[in-house]
């Protein structure tokens, strides 16, 4: 291109650029952009990208190219964002979820197993050695149970249920996280959370077993924990899941693999929140207050567990089927009302 | 590759309050940084600058200032509202409940929401992103969605072990892209939003300039302008000469060093 018909190129292109720019700084900034505007804007993704390379041959370092590689990476990033929609995501979780679950299987039961392993393992060390006790719990905890009672009897008193559901729950999803989050460690970060959680859950069991609290302890958990450990061990799988696409990442590449495991344990993961939440608030105003009956916890505590299953394995995608079953049936039911 | 470091611009150093971490912002991009093309449906591709461990560090200290600040804020101004004086451990009898959930809850939550809330409503860019010119998009160059910014910031519980979040800074230092461990989880990574190249400078390759001199003398003009005080003064003086011998009065032969660059300047705005 000569001087000169760069020159007029330039004079040409110009206001053209200045206006995608302001047009783009719009619906940069707000949802409420004019619709000439979004239609100017995607009409000048070609042609940015006809002069980005026009450009690059006349000045390939220069100011203007600069400038044009500027407003042309601003609108493949605004102009090719996915759409957010809140219903559409939930729609996804649903359906994505039990799939997710169902590819997950083998890495749940052998969490299970670990957690169930080490739960025993902890359990007969502190039979057989008590004072390895100190390595699990706390100096309060253990004068509590030596003194006779749970350092959970009395919670009330000393927070009021709001706040001791919102701290276990902040907490419980905090170790969960943490479970998924450590598989980067080729799962090992993962193994370590399960195993210690188990230790401890086993030990103090079994000391609370040898100062007559044992039962006292299961009534106390038993309307929140099944819940709350299911919910920590799926963490754990997806920790896991996380470690062998780092390890064996089949036909894709390390990184991808990981992107991948980490998307589809993500959205586990979601549920498994949600559901922590509410094992929280069980455990701040139904398991300490003395109220509600061993059968009475365990019924709350079956059925919360029941619901979580149902969830991941798909009762909610089945209902949610159903419904749009329901609702096709009634539109055809309308429009032969209509037509007749 | 590891990032050229060179001394930062003056108005990075003026800026109150941020005087102890002025050695971060001595990082700047450098012609052997690293660039992320991104292929692009018309086929011409993007080419982004990727933000190395510097960069990184300057955002992300920048917002740990205004996220600690507003947190203690809100802190403050609650337990004022509450107890009538300052202190961080009040001594509530009562209504020890509704102090935190009003209090406590809200400044934790400003703390530690502040991130992932602030990337998704400023479509991957926080207040210390935007003033260290940087922005997270994927590696296909989109706008991060809320997926991958919840992801990214959920790794944050691995970046930060042991401590001030060691982990994500090696991470930063030895990967190709210069990411964190919750980058390489999301599929993201942190560019420079070049703040040269904002409206203004378009601007000044305006009509008049590029009528003055032609489209490639313009560029040519400003890339010698821009890096004037880093040429040897002979080699300066021959490109501006050459410049502006198209122009017309010519320069004199004798012209000096400021009355060239202060001729180049004119020419250009």
């Amino acid at each position: 291109m000569d001087e000169r018909a760069a020159q007029r190129w330039f004079d040409q292109r110009l206001p053209m650029w200045r206006d995608t720019e302001s047009d783009l700084g719009q619906i940069e900034d707000g949802k409420s952009a004019a619709t000439a505007a979004v239609l100017r804007t995607v009409r000048a993704y070609p042609e940015i990208a006809r002069d980005l390379a026009v450009a690059r041959r006349i000045a390939p370092s220069g100011r203007l190219t600069r400038h044009l590689e500027q407003i042309y990476a601003n609108l493949h990033r605004t102009l090719l964002r996915r759409p957010e929609n809140v219903g559409h995501a939930v729609a996804d979780l649903v359906r994505d979820v039990p799939r997710h679950i169902a590819a997950l299987r083998w890495h749940i039961a052998a969490t299970t197993a670990l957690f169930i392993a080490t739960c025993a393992a902890g359990w007969s060390m502190v039979v057989t050695y008590p004072e390895l006790i100190s390595l699990f719990a706390s100096e309060a905890m253990v004068e509590h149970v030596q003194r006779g009672e749970l350092w959970t009897d009395n919670l009330l008193n000393v927070f009021p249920s709001s706040l001791l559901a919102v701290r276990i729950f902040t907490n419980n999803i905090v170790v969960s996280l943490t479970a998924m989050c450590a598989g980067v460690v080729y799962g090992l970060g993962t193994i370590y959370i399960i195993a210690l959680n188990g230790l401890m859950l086993g030990a103090v069991f079994a000391f609370a077993g040898q100062h007559g609290l044992a039962s006292g302890l299961f009534s106390f958990v038993c309307a929140h924990g099944f819940v709350e450990l299911s919910a920590i061990c799926i963490s754990g799988a997806v920790g896991i899941s996380l470690g062998e696409a780092l390890a064996r990442p089949g036909h894709m590449t390390r990184t991808e693999a990981f992107q991948a495991a980490v998307r589809d344990g993500g959205k586990v993961m979601l549920v498994c929140i949600a559901f922590l939440v509410g094992a929280g608030l069980i455990e701040g105003y139904v398991s300490p207050n003395p109220s509600f009956s061993v059968p009475e916890r365990l019924a709350i505590g079956v059925a919360y567990l029941l619901l979580f299953a149902w969830t991941l394995l798909g009762g909610a995608r089945r209902w949610r089927v159903v419904e749009k079953e329901d609702t096709r049936r009634q539109r055809h039911a309308s429009d032969a009302a209509l037509n007749s | 590759m590891f990032p050229y470091f060179q001394f930062a611009p003056q108005y990075l150093r003026k800026i109150s309050g941020l005087r102890l971490c002025g050695w971060l912002a001595t990082v700047r991009r450098s012609p052997m940084e690293e660039k992320l093309s991104v292929a692009s449906v018309t086929g011409v591709d993007i080419e982004l600058t990727i933000a190395g461990p510097g960069g990184r560090s300057y955002a992300f200290v920048i917002d740990w200032h205004i996220r600690f600040l507003l947190g203690a804020a809100w802190f403050v101004a609650g337990s004022y509202l509450y107890t009538g004086a300052v202190s961080l451990l009040p001594d509530l009898q009562a209504g020890f409940g509704a102090y935190t959930f009003t209090v406590l809850i809200p400044a934790a939550g400003i703390y530690f929401l502040y991130h992932p809330l602030l990337e998704l409503l400023m479509n991957g860019r926080t207040p210390g992103k935007r003033m260290a010119g940087v922005r997270v998009v994927t590696t296909d160059g989109r706008t991060p969605d809320a997926g991958a910014i919840l992801i990214r910031n959920v790794f944050r519980l691995i970046d930060h072990l042991p401590a001030l979040y060691a982990i994500g800074l090696v991470t930063t230092m030895f990967t190709s892209r210069s990411v964190r461990v919750g980058d390489l989880a999301a599929g993201t990574v942190l560019v420079y939003d070049d703040p040269r190249l904002d409206s203004p400078s378009l601007a000044r390759i305006g009509e008049a300039a590029v009528a003055n001199l032609g489209l490639e003398r313009a560029e040519i003009a400003h890339e010698v302008l821009d890096r004037w005080e880093e040429l040897e003064q002979a080699a300066r003086m021959r490109m501006a000469h050459s410049i502006l011998s198209a122009c017309d009065p010519p320069p004199p032969d004798d012209a000096d060093d400021g009355q060239l660059r202060q001729r180049l300047a004119a020419l250009l705005e």
